[in-house]
């Protein structure tokens, strides 16, 4: 009833296709996009963008990278985190050696960095499928992890092996106040994700999911599967760069290559997979999940026990509701939280007849 | 560990959920100063995180208990788990940045990768940071880091102990020449620090070094090791942590390299490391800005905190004088002698972070402060500035004999003229990437 | 020449250190279909329980039986809560929610047992011996008899018991094992239960390396690239992709090492398995896939 898409008639091209067909859609990414533009920024302090925000953002962004390789295209991978490094030290240097590049520009040069990069390791993609592609994006991992630590040149030397990133300046306003990160970070994430949704959507989504689903019968109904994986594996490492380079850029200001371990590259896979893989918006409702659901834990878990009680039980308790919280969720529904989601709207749709 | 603990522990989260129901939430009194205390109780390091944790907070309790604060000032404290994470770390700083009356006194993140994410939010929110043995060396260049306080002894010091100590066992410093040492260190950023200094001091002294890297998290080191026995090394440098101490030790054992010709960093050399590697790690030598050991303070903490059936922030009293509990209590004394300091100046009331910077490049403690505190031979002498915000330099050296680590030399000093040019390199070098103009100290207050 | 056998030798014998903990990750794969991520955690918590429980007073085999015990309780837990709700659903979830399982593990095993680091000591020296020449240590030689015993035990298991067969009859086709009577659940329950000892066992031997420490979950790494060059599903794949891994890394470091630089240990056996995989992509002894349309 209150999701209900009859009588909507569409009357012409423009209409049937644009990114959000149903208006209740439509009005609630409206609502959306006014609260995250609009009401955050003016009620948020920096403890809101700094400490959650900024980072979830950008958690989001990656793993929506890895959703477009993983979840359309079915190509698992254990490099983002790689992927991310790459971005952010290509900006780096970017911004470095080249005298007057805008940031945004060397962002998205070092983005390109990493989706060439990630091709170089998809390749193996050509022979190996299923958890054995494991061995590819893994090897990337460990291979660029060990690349930014060895070759000095990528770091300027620095003796404690870290890049600091520069100041983020566009068309001579400073982004060096929190707010003024998050919106630049919110901006750069809106555009990507919306452009992810749009992408998948069209013909290269449709051979992606076609890909996945089997992609013998792919190739026989014409799909060139290989090309198809290839440029999945670039637009993920595109995003995953991205990613890195606000990461470095926009929030911890100072990184060394161990920040984009392995253990990055699972959060950001499992943020995929508790979202709900092959949804633009599992992305962030996983990157919420994982990322904010141990914080919230956290901070019932100081309240509540003071400082009464032993700290540690504390923070074993919070880990082991976590996993159980995990567990319970997919045994609730396997196939993540965007699911509840639809399962959420199907029932406003009958409301109030039971489905 | 014993059957009463896990009672205890069982009790404990019986009583978590029943103070789920009722609990209440204190109000901050007017004359507290806070310390926001981000740190770990879960993950890998644990052994780290609640030891060290323990003894900070233990020694603030005494101030509590047996002064009543600092000048009547009495210090209150909030633990945020942050399980060695680096978003964790920034959300927990973000936190409790604004806590107590006057915001939070000093942040010490101890993990590396925490601190690089604080280190540009410092100049804004005008908090220090105290990396007390971890962090950024270059950072002791207060000048250019205003905030940034790697108080006590930084990597590039306590490497040049370590050659120094060398020196002296093999008779003099000039006995190096010609003697191979070879310095096995994890393959990260942090391992590969000591690199340019142990350079700067092979060339000095005529050694021959050879630098071998073990891939993280070096759960397997048989090829590196394999490695030093067809070198022969005279000396190993173990710049290792995490797992990997105890595999190299092991290994080491392996390949039939003896184990009193290899000198741990103090992170490799914990008690909770020599005791993983069993019999294999019996002699090795192990370098400590923070000794290991009791001292008065530690039976104070006994008598005000531990006896008549109380107890305090620790677990397990046996972990008492071990070097994580006393490098909680070196990271209490800094902190608060830092807030005694900066009281002198502004006044016996709660003070801010930019108060507390204050105090902590003005720390003066000598032999006499540390005799009065309890603390003489645990905290080294430590005399900060505007531009020197390491203040001490000197580390001791320890043996493990299997079951305790035994002193085995007194105080050894860094070597200044070695570490200073490197630190200022590398922290002009920052400066300019960054457009920082340095302070002037010779205006500074 | 001396120097070249010792380091291969030295590496097929850490090679089989990482078969060890490769082939609980097979057994779960073979009989279930998923991928468990919580092996690692397994391998803590069964060296954590064991220690402790000798500890308290046990003496060397009644704590190995009771720490055996454990994981039976832990295998039957997982079995009725995370794995026969979830029958059925996509590879992906269950392998989420062993990620779910490996959180909770580490918590409870750190709740009970604290966070302590214990020495583990099964009575052989790490010390070399010279055979022909060649240095090789005692305690390897005898890690690498116990996983060719298991092994061997293994093998018979699978092909001479009842029990056995019965399991490959699921890890072949769960549907056509159930229509001929052989009850899934139950299977799945003795599958875990066997990871769990062989967890153990795992855990015994890294844990007396390493010491009994929340790291050893990192040891599931290692195993990585075993599982992906022996192929998911194979017993005798783990144990020849463990010998070639940890003879082609050992081997890397030293000779190749020099050249481009040392650390290269962490990614050279997953390019060597990349390479391979992509002449074989089913890993030394997967089975071979039919696609059909």
């Amino acid at each position: 009833m209150f999701y209900r898409e009859a009588s909507q008639y569409k009357t012409s091209y423009g209409a049937d296709q644009q990114i959000f067909p149903i208006l209740q859609d439509r009005m609630g990414f409206l609502a959306l996009m006014a609260i995250v533009f609009v009401v955050v920024p003016i009620l948020g302090n920096d403890y809101w963008f700094n400490g959650l925000l900024i980072p979830f953002l950008i958690l989001a962004l990656a793993t929506l990278g890895l959703n477009i390789l993983t979840g359309f295209a079915g190509q698992i991978s254990l490099g983002s985190a790689g992927f991310m490094g790459v971005g952010a030290f290509a900006a780096y240097n970017f911004v470095l050696r080249v005298d007057g590049l805008p940031i945004l520009a060397s962002f998205v040069l070092g983005a390109l960095c990493a989706a060439v990069i990630g091709v170089l390791f998809g390749l193996a993609c050509l022979r190996i499928k299923d958890f054995y592609l494991i061995v590819a994006t893994l090897g990337s991992q460990f291979f660029i992890e060990w690349a930014l630590t060895k070759f000095g040149w990528l770091t300027n030397y620095s003796s404690s092996g870290v890049i600091t990133a520069q100041k983020i300046v566009i068309l001579g306003v400073t982004f060096d106040t929190p707010l003024r990160r998050y919106l630049l970070v919110l901006g750069v994430v809106t555009v990507m994700a919306l452009a992810a949704k749009n992408m998948m959507r069209g013909a290269f989504g449709r051979s992606c999911m076609a890909v996945r689903d089997m992609d013998v019968a792919a190739a026989v109904i014409g799909i060139r599967i290989f090309r198809v994986k290839l440029v999945a594996f670039a637009v993920s490492s595109f995003y995953c760069g991205m990613a890195g380079a606000l990461w470095a850029f926009a929030y911890v200001g100072t990184v060394d290559p161990e920040a984009f371990g392995l253990e990055r590259s699972l959060q950001i896979l499992f943020m995929a997979i508790i979202g709900g893989l092959g949804s633009v918006m599992g992305s962030f409702l996983g990157a919420a999940f994982i990322m904010l659901l141990p914080i919230v834990m956290n901070l019932i878990g100081s309240t509540v026990s003071g400082q009464a009680i032993d700290t540690s039980v504390v923070a074993h308790v919070e880990q082991i509701v976590y996993g159980v919280l995990i567990i319970w969720l997919l045994v609730v529904e396997p196939g993540g939280l965007v699911r509840l989601w639809q399962v959420g709207k199907e029932k406003l749709r009958l409301w109030p007849f039971p489905r | 560990m014993n059957v009463g603990r896990v009672t205890r522990r069982m009790l404990a989260v019986v009583a978590l959920g029943v103070g789920a129901v009722g609990s209440t939430v204190t109000l901050a009194a007017e004359n507290e100063q806070f310390f926001p205390m981000i740190g770990w109780r879960t993950g890998p390091l644990t052994p780290l995180g609640v030891n060290l944790a323990g003894g900070w907070i233990d020694y603030m309790d005494l101030l509590n208990k047996r002064d009543g604060g600092i000048n009547g000032v009495k210090l209150t404290w909030e633990e945020c788990e942050t399980a060695y994470k680096v978003d964790r770390g920034v959300e927990c700083y973000e936190r409790l940045k604004k806590g107590g009356p006057t915001g939070a006194s000093a942040f010490n993140p101890i993990s590396t990768q925490v601190t690089y994410a604080l280190l540009d939010r410092t100049n804004t929110d005008h908090i220090p940071i105290v990396t007390i043995g971890s962090g950024r060396t270059d950072a002791t260049d207060g000048r250019i880091f205003p905030y940034i306080f790697p108080l006590g002894t930084n990597y590039l010091s306590t490497n040049t102990v370590k050659i120094k100590f060398i020196g002296s066992k093999e008779g003099g410093m000039d006995k190096l020449k010609g003697k191979k040492i070879v310095n096995l260190h994890m393959d990260s950023a942090a391992g590969k620090e000591t690199i340019p200094i142990l350079e700067a001091q092979a060339k000095k002294y005529g050694f021959e070094l050879t630098n071998i890297a073990v891939p993280m998290p070096g759960s397997e080191q048989q090829a590196a090791w394999l490695e030093i026995r067809r070198l022969k090394p005279d000396w190993v440098i173990l710049r290792e942590w995490g797992v990997a101490p105890a595999v190299a030790l092991k290994t080491a054992e392996k390949v039939g390299f003896p184990a009193n010709r290899i000198v741990a960093v103090p992170f490799a050399g914990s008690e909770d490391d020599l005791t993983a590697a069993g019999d294999a790690a019996k002699g090795v030598y192990v370098v400590h800005p923070m000794p290991p050991g009791e001292f008065p303070v530690t039976q104070e903490i006994k008598k005000y905190l531990y006896s008549g059936g109380k107890r305090g922030n620790l677990d397990d009293v046996t972990r008492m004088g071990t070097v994580f509990y006393n490098m909680g209590l070196t990271y209490g004394v800094i902190n608060t002698e830092a807030v005694r300091v900066a009281q002198q100046k502004f006044g016996k009331k709660p003070l801010t972070g930019e108060q507390v910077k204050w105090g902590l490049e003005h720390l003066n403690l000598d032999e006499k402060r540390l005799k009065e505190l309890g603390v003489w031979g645990l905290v080294q002498p430590i005399k900060s500035s505007c531009a020197d915000h390491e203040g001490g330099g000197s580390a001791k050296v320890f043996q493990w004999d299997g079951t305790k680590l035994v002193p085995v030399s007194d105080w050894i000093a860094g070597d200044k003229s070695l570490t200073r040019p490197l630190v200022e390199e590398s922290s002009t070098k920052y400066a300019k990437e960054k457009g920082i103009t340095p302070r002037d100290c010779s205006k500074e207050g | 020449m001396t120097f070249f056998i010792e380091v291969l030798v030295a590496g097929l014998l850490a090679g089989v250190m990482y078969s060890l903990v490769a082939l609980g990750f097979v057994l779960i794969y073979k009989a279930s279909g998923v991928f468990n991520f919580a092996q690692g955690a397994m391998v803590l918590f069964a060296a954590l329980s064991f220690v402790n429980f000798h500890a308290w007073g046990a003496p060397f085999w009644l704590a190995l039986v009771l720490a055996m015990g454990v994981m039976v309780v832990l295998a039957l837990l997982v079995e009725r809560l995370v794995l026969r709700p979830l029958a059925n659903q996509p590879a992906m979830s269950l392998f989420m929610a062993t990620i779910g399982l490996t959180i909770v593990i580490e918590g409870v095993g750190q709740l009970i047992f604290g966070s302590k680091t214990h020495r583990l000591d099964l009575g052989i020296k790490d010390v070399p011996i010279e055979m022909l020449g060649v240095g090789i240590s005692k305690f390897d030689l005898f890690a690498a008899a116990v996983a060719g015993s298991l092994v061997l035990a293994l093998v018979l298991f699978f092909n001479r018991t009842a029990t056995g067969r019965a399991l490959r009859a699921v890890a072949d086709d769960h549907q056509a094992a159930m229509s001929i009577g052989i009850p899934l659940t139950r299977m799945w329950r003795y599958v875990w239960a066997l990871s769990g000892g062989v967890a153990l066992i795992a855990g015994l031997l890294w844990g007396s390396r390493l010491g009994v420490q929340f790291g050893l979950v990192v040891v599931a790494l290692k195993a990585l690239p075993v599982l992906i060059l022996g192929g998911f599903t194979s017993i005798a794949g783990a144990i020849v992709g463990g010998l070639i891994i940890g003879a082609a890394e050992k081997l890397a470091e030293v000779y190749l090492g020099g050249v481009i630089g040392g650390g290269i240990e962490n990614w050279f056996p997953y390019v060597l398995a990349m390479l391979f995989l992509i002449a074989r992509p089913n890993g030394l002894f997967g089975e071979r896939r039919i696609e059909r349309v």
